[in-house]
């Protein structure tokens, strides 16, 4: 015997790459996450997103006014979406998360200008998400010493010095100091259920087949409905209970607040545990054995981590990343839990998330349910 | 074709392809209420898939016919609920004890009286002071004993065995087939899928199926009547270099060791003696006319249907074993 054989190690390897291209899934996981995360990154995730939706509260329609709105959109951070009557009407579409911005205009911001009096323009931030605003916010800084350099001009040519001749003045709604971690420890409810849900579901059905328990639960007159609840309802409790978790950590450690009611929280994570767990059901009617499953819920769970506004701001996405995001149930449902802690926002507001929500669940518990036979055909 | 209350299993020309290849092709079967029928062929042959058909686990492609009066097709759930169906492999969970697996199976039947259904089946079982025990900690012997008490629960009339005695030493499967008899005593009628010989003696009637096809049919003694097998013994010392060139002579259609003796079988007399003689006049063997036993029928009905399945598989481009 020779103490190393070169035969013996080329045995060894040309088994293991045969088991390999035999194991398709592994093989796409081998060439396909590194393709989606470089189109992830590389495309889709923009840490410095611009055009954000702004709403416009102008009560003084004037030359200098236009220019300073013409100068912030120039930017190219603030895109105004919504030109409304009140600053009630601007804050109520940041409450929807309509728009990122609300840039309110003084009835006499032109003539206290004038006079030298230094008038101020409010822009109310949602800043739930920092780092969605950081950018938008610093790049207002020196806009108030630009925005007007060429409109005053002759008589008014003396306000053209330091200091500014208006002041910006930017409140952070929901999030005052600008603490991420305001941001990601509701955020981290959603993404520690996407992942631990659809992996224990998508294992649980998966074990029986693999273990050859599948046969004997098919030959009994169980049906495909009920083991189907049977099965997802244990992993709710579970759910609860890592919200608990995270809820109690969120309050004690991060000291996050907690604006909503806890009802409507427990509500709307129902809704997105269940639309989770039939993903995680369908895995298992297509995976052949739990690492297949877990390969699965791999390929949900990146998409789901990096589109959906947890990592990266959903806004910063071109269109095509921000329609895959809209599909998941995670980006809604971050919406609504940073809707409920962050903004308290009610029922009402947080409806018009739930409805994507439901119709993800529909289609993946149609999909789960026709995919589970109780035949072995 | 009605449910003959007379047959518990009552089938014709049951058909399953998988990609245009037929698993199971044509299989009547007939099993009489109360009897024990011995379902035997080689690996592969669709004995699994014929008894899956039969509990509604798969949809036939083709034929039609009822099981406990009632028709496959359209009342598969109903016939699920009074046949118990052993797995191949060990279908219970080995993380749960032994307890908890009767009482999830009691529970799937939804059986009234649970609690000392799953008593009395322990009784039976003798496992009374293991109940606690995890399923997975048994030996093949206990396993196979407890998944055949999981599945007479719910009283069934039908008991479909897919193998239960693979891997089980022989003093459990004489214990084994001890209560199939018993079983079959009460009423219930047995359906159970075997390799070996010995058990194929033990049951009532024999279906023998090979490549998807019936190949004989009948009780032990009718199965062997209607091969009309010619066959012959030789022993001796050395009988290794017989074994080739006979297999090549026409007419012979098995050689087979025993033992230290061979048999040699054929259907035609002549035939089989002209193969023989080359080799009779050595006086190192001792020849022996000998009647058939139930191996050397099926393994000449196999070498039988081997040829057939040959010559129609190059027929056929999508052949294939």
């Amino acid at each position: 015997m020779k103490s190393f054989s070169l035969g013996r190690t080329l045995a060894v390897f040309i088994k293991e790459f045969q088991q390999m291209l035999r194991d398709r899934l592994t093989f796409a996981m081998a060439f396909g996450v590194p393709v989606l995360q470089l189109i992830l990154f590389g495309y889709a995730i923009n840490t410095d997103p611009k055009g954000l939706p702004t709403a416009i509260v102008s009560a003084d329609n004037s030359v200098l006014t236009r220019s300073i709105v013409v100068a912030m959109q120039n930017t190219g951070y603030f895109h105004i979406t919504h030109d409304v009557a009140s600053e009630r009407e601007a804050e109520a579409l940041i409450e929807l998360g309509e728009v990122q911005f609300m840039v309110s205009i003084p009835v006499d911001f032109s003539r206290r200008l004038v006079r030298g009096e230094r008038p101020a323009i409010l822009v109310a931030a949602d800043a739930t998400d920092p780092s969605a605003s950081g950018n938008a916010i610093a790049a207002l800084g020196q806009l108030t010493t630009q925005a007007l350099t060429s409109d005053l001009k002759g008589p008014l040519q003396g306000l053209n010095s330091t200091p500014a001749p208006f002041e910006i003045r930017v409140h952070r709604r929901y999030n005052p100091e600008g603490l991420s971690r305001y941001n990601i420890v509701p955020g981290l409810i959603g993404t520690i259920l996407t992942m631990t849900l659809v992996m224990l579901t998508g294992i649980a059905m998966t074990r029986e087949r693999e273990r050859g328990t599948m046969e004997n639960l098919l030959a009994t007159p169980v049906r495909p409905f009920e083991v189907m609840i049977g099965k997802i309802f244990p992993y709710i409790v579970i759910g609860y209970i890592q919200l608990l978790v995270i809820l109690s950590a969120a309050a004690l450690l991060f000291e996050v607040p907690m604006q909503g009611s806890f009802l409507l929280l427990f509500g709307m994570i129902g809704v997105f545990m269940l639309a989770n767990l039939a993903v995680g059901f369908t895995f298992s009617t297509l995976a052949k054995n739990q690492l297949q499953a877990m390969q699965m819920t791999f390929f949900f769970f990146l998409p789901s981590l990096l589109l959906s506004g947890f990592m990266f701001p959903f806004r910063g996405m071109p269109e095509w990343a921000q329609w895959i995001g809209e599909a998941l149930p995670l980006t809604h449902f971050l919406r609504i839990v940073r809707g409920i802690m962050l903004k308290g926002n009610d029922a009402t507001r947080v409806m018009h998330e739930l409805w994507p929500m439901l119709l993800f669940l529909f289609a993946a518990g149609v999909v789960a349910l026709k995919r589970y036979k109780q035949t072995l055909d | 074709m009605s449910g003959d209350p007379g047959y518990a299993i009552n089938v014709r020309g049951l058909t399953k392809r998988y990609s245009g290849r037929a698993v199971v092709d044509h299989i009547d079967l007939q099993v009489r209420s109360g009897r024990i029928c011995g379902f035997l062929g080689p690996n592969g042959s669709g004995k699994t898939t014929t008894i899956r058909m039969l509990c509604g686990l798969l949809t036939p492609d083709a034929g039609e016919g009822t099981c406990l009066g009632m028709d496959i097709a359209t009342r598969a759930a109903e016939i699920r609920r009074q046949v118990g169906y052993m797995t191949q492999k060990f279908g219970l969970y080995e993380d749960l004890s032994i307890r908890e697996n009767l009482e999830f199976i009691g529970r799937l039947y939804e059986i009234k009286d649970r609690h000392s259904a799953v008593d009395h089946a322990l009784e039976r079982l003798g496992l009374v002071e293991r109940q606690r025990q995890l399923a997975g900690s048994l030996s093949g012997g206990w396993k196979q004993r407890l998944a055949l008490a999981a599945c007479l629960m719910h009283e069934p009339k039908l008991l479909l065995l897919d193998e239960p005695t693979a891997g089980v030493d022989p003093k459990a499967r004489r214990d084994f087939w001890d209560q199939i008899h018993q079983l079959a005593a009460q009423g219930i009628t047995v359906l159970v899928s075997t390799h070996y010989m010995d058990e194929a003696a033990r049951c009532h009637e024999l279906c023998y199926i090979a490549y998807g096809k019936t190949l004989a049919r009948g009780t032990e003694r009718e199965i062997i009547a209607q091969a009309n097998l010619v066959v012959w013994s030789v022993s001796g010392t050395n009988l290794n270099p017989l074994v080739e060139p006979l297999k090549k002579a026409p007419g012979v259609l098995s050689v087979a060791a025993f033992g230290n003796t061979l048999h040699i079988a054929g259907s035609d007399a002549l035939k089989v003696e002209a193969a023989i003689s080359v080799f009779r006049s050595d006086a190192q063997f001792q020849w022996v006319r000998i009647d058939a036993n139930l191996e050397d029928v099926f393994i000449s009905l196999i070498g039988q249907a081997q040829d057939n399945f040959a010559s129609s598989a190059e027929r056929k481009p999508r052949g294939g074993a």
